[in-house]
């Protein structure tokens, strides 16, 4: 009885005063930012994290979770009553939800993605619990030839799951790892590209680059078609769903669950790649497919299980091989290295309290949001109709402050701003910035992980391909990678993310 | 003939960092593939990055794209500026001047600009951070700074 055990250790801890404060005020924030369009995860995380440092590790890394799982909830909400995602994971919910909401169905819509919500984010939480342990012993087996490989697989599967062209992601990919190796080396102590300057001696923070590409970038390019938003709230009438919408969407809420837990695990894709395919999946398999962009109610259901499945499963790279996943869960790791925590499969068995701390709050989160949510929705409604013009001058302000009082330097304040520049004029090229900020958390550890690799063969590069466990991964980034060029799967993949876009 | 701007610029960025890396890396040890220096691993990003960006600007010759659409000049200096601003004067000027500047030089920046609105929001948002995070979290950042006297 381990897992009840460790579940009870969770319970204990997530279940202090504090900590469902801390896990309330994170899903609060994360349904706040979920609502409001032109504000992510990513930036808002980002923008917060000087904020936990003055917290203990267990309530900061509780509350910054709530924020991502809370933001994938927050987006439905609008999605459904003003057809206006707030969350790009969010943006297929619109298709059905919104017209279910003009028949004046917005309750049961609403009600389908909170119960699917519910349910996935239930599942997600004990497919965390069941297989991050077993995960976490095998990867303490690990040798660094296996780590360069999972990384390699790892950066493999956010190319293929980025938007876009393979070449640019690829592009992206590597000057990540590039940018990720301005300071100095670790092993020579050489100052690599700091031209310097002295405060580029300890490298650019990653942080400063989330919050530079993912808020300023992401204003820019809203600052470029401020079209007039008119707002047309649906009326909620009945929340509860009928026997026939019972019957329809329980079907469509197991495979979404199953469909985002599955690409959640994936590097790279969190919680949006998962709703397409949910959404594209169930319009294939649904007997009620002719219904579907009319107000089909499995439209609604499956990808919003899907998208909250995926939020939760993503943090099992993290929290069991310290390796994030997405832009998301390297803020999380970022903020475990500060607290003194380094995050890898050793984090389970040093920290219990910790891991299922983290684990069980995530369930009491999702509880909370549905508790409180439904109520809510009028307050949220009205939130989403703070207009843009004075929504981002506030953002700027937090991030300002926010990127000062990590090193308390002017100089990163600047590196913001640079790399707002540049994630615009990438994001205009067609280049996404997701992957690039993966890879620049990774490339350090790859160099680390490379040199100890051949360090300890010899210098002989067959050591990836000799030993089992490496091979294998090496073999999945390269099918991960060629399954792309697959004229079916390639189609597959421009459409789930037409759909979003269309 | 360029039949896809972005690939060609893109393609172009990514030559213009990776012969940099590579060229920079040059004053730094290459070491061995079985210890290697601060130079082997960044020389060998550096090589692949301009091997890819190669491919993007062939590419741009030969497949059509979709066009770069036009850039918010406005959007892009005055939020760059604003922050950049911001990071200069925050420290000489402190908080009471600095914030106020930010949120006013980006706030023009939108179409919808209004100055009232827009007046009232910089003041309770700089009374806010004030009270937030130089009071409450204790971020050294001066209210009035040296060059206002303070």
């Amino acid at each position: 009885m381990d897992l009840l055990n460790n579940l009870l250790l969770g319970l204990q801890t997530s279940a202090s005063l504090a900590n469902l404060f801390y896990c309330f005020v994170g899903v609060f924030l994360g349904t706040a930012i979920g609502v409001l369009p032109g504000l992510g995860p990513t930036a808002t995380i980002a923008m917060l994290l000087p904020v936990t440092f003055v917290l203990p590790p267990v309530p900061a890394l509780i509350m910054l979770a709530g924020i991502y799982y809370g933001s994938q909830y927050g987006g439905s909400t609008t999605s459904i009553l003003v057809n206006l995602p707030g969350e790009a994971a969010s943006v297929v919910t619109t298709l059905d939800g919104y017209q279910m909401a003009k028949q004046g169905r917005a309750g049961a819509a609403l009600a389908a993605a909170a119960i699917g919500s519910f349910f996935a984010g239930t599942v997600a939480t004990f497919l965390i619990a069941g297989f991050g342990p077993p995960l976490a012993g095998m990867a303490l087996k690990f040798g660094p030839a296996e780590y360069f490989s999972l990384m390699v697989m790892g950066l493999a599967a956010s190319i293929v799951l980025a938007q876009g062209s393979l070449l640019h992601a690829i592009g992206m990919v590597v000057l990540g790892l590039l940018l990720g190796l301005i300071g100095s080396d670790v092993t020579s102590g050489t100052q690599r590209y700091t031209f310097g300057i002295f405060e580029l001696a300890d490298g650019i923070g990653f942080v400063t680059v989330a919050m530079g590409m993912f808020g300023l970038g992401e204003i820019i390019r809203n600052l470029e078609n401020e079209e007039e938003r008119a707002l047309m709230i649906a009326k909620i009438t009945s929340l509860w769903p009928t026997k026939e919408d019972w019957r329809r969407m329980i079907p469509s809420i197991l495979r979404g669950t199953f469909i985002g837990s599955l690409l959640g695990i994936l590097p790279g894709s969190g919680s949006i790649l998962g709703s397409f395919a949910a959404y594209s999946i169930e319009k294939k398999v649904s007997k009620n497919r002719a219904q579907f962009g009319k107000g089909a109610i499995e439209g609604v259901a499956a990808p919003e299980s899907a998208n909250n499945a995926g939020a939760q499963t993503s943090f099992i790279p993290m929290l069991t091989l310290g390796i994030p996943s997405n832009p998301v869960s390297a803020l999380m790791v970022g903020a475990m290295i500060i607290h003194g925590i380094q995050p890898g499969p050793s984090v389970i068995t040093e920290q219990p309290a910790l891991f299922w701390g983290i684990v069980v709050s995530m369930w009491i989160g999702n509880l909370m949001l549905i508790i409180l949510n439904l109520p809510l929705i009028g307050m949220w409604v009205r939130v989403v109709m703070i207009p843009y013009q004075y929504l981002y001058p506030g953002i700027l302000v937090f991030c300002g402050i926010g990127v000062f009082s990590l090193k308390n330097a002017e100089f990163d304040i600047y590196l913001m701003g640079l790399f707002g520049a540049l994630g615009y004029l990438f994001s205009k090229l067609g280049c996404e910035p997701a992957p690039m900020l993966l890879a620049f958390i990774l490339g350090p550890l790859m160099e680390e992980y490379l040199r100890r690799a051949m360090l300890l063969s010899r210098g002989n590069p067959w050591v990836f391909v000799q030993r089992p466990i490496s091979a294998t991964l090496l073999v999945l980034a390269i099918v991960a990678l060629c399954s792309v060029l697959i004229p079916s799967f390639s189609k597959t993949r421009e459409e789930a993310f037409a759909e979003g876009s269309g | 003939m360029v039949r896809s701007a972005k690939d060609f610029w893109a393609g172009s960025i990514y030559i213009v960092f990776g012969s940099s890396a590579i060229l920079i890396a040059r004053d730094y040890a290459m070491g061995t593939a079985v210890k290697m220096g601060p130079a082997y691993f960044p020389t060998i990003l550096g090589g692949v990055l301009v091997l890819i960006g190669a491919l993007s600007i062939l590419r741009s010759f030969i497949l059509h794209g979709t066009p770069i659409g036009a850039f918010s000049i406005k959007g892009l200096l005055l939020v760059s500026a604003s922050i950049f601003v911001f990071g200069f004067l925050v420290r000489r000027v402190g908080l009471a001047v600095a914030l106020p500047l930010l949120i006013l030089t980006s706030a023009y920046a939108s179409l919808k600009f209004r100055w009232g609105p827009t007046l009232v929001m910089a003041a309770a948002l700089t009374i806010f951070c004030v009270l937030v995070f130089v009071k409450g979290l204790g971020i050294p950042l001066p209210v009035i700074g040296p060059w206002l006297g303070g």
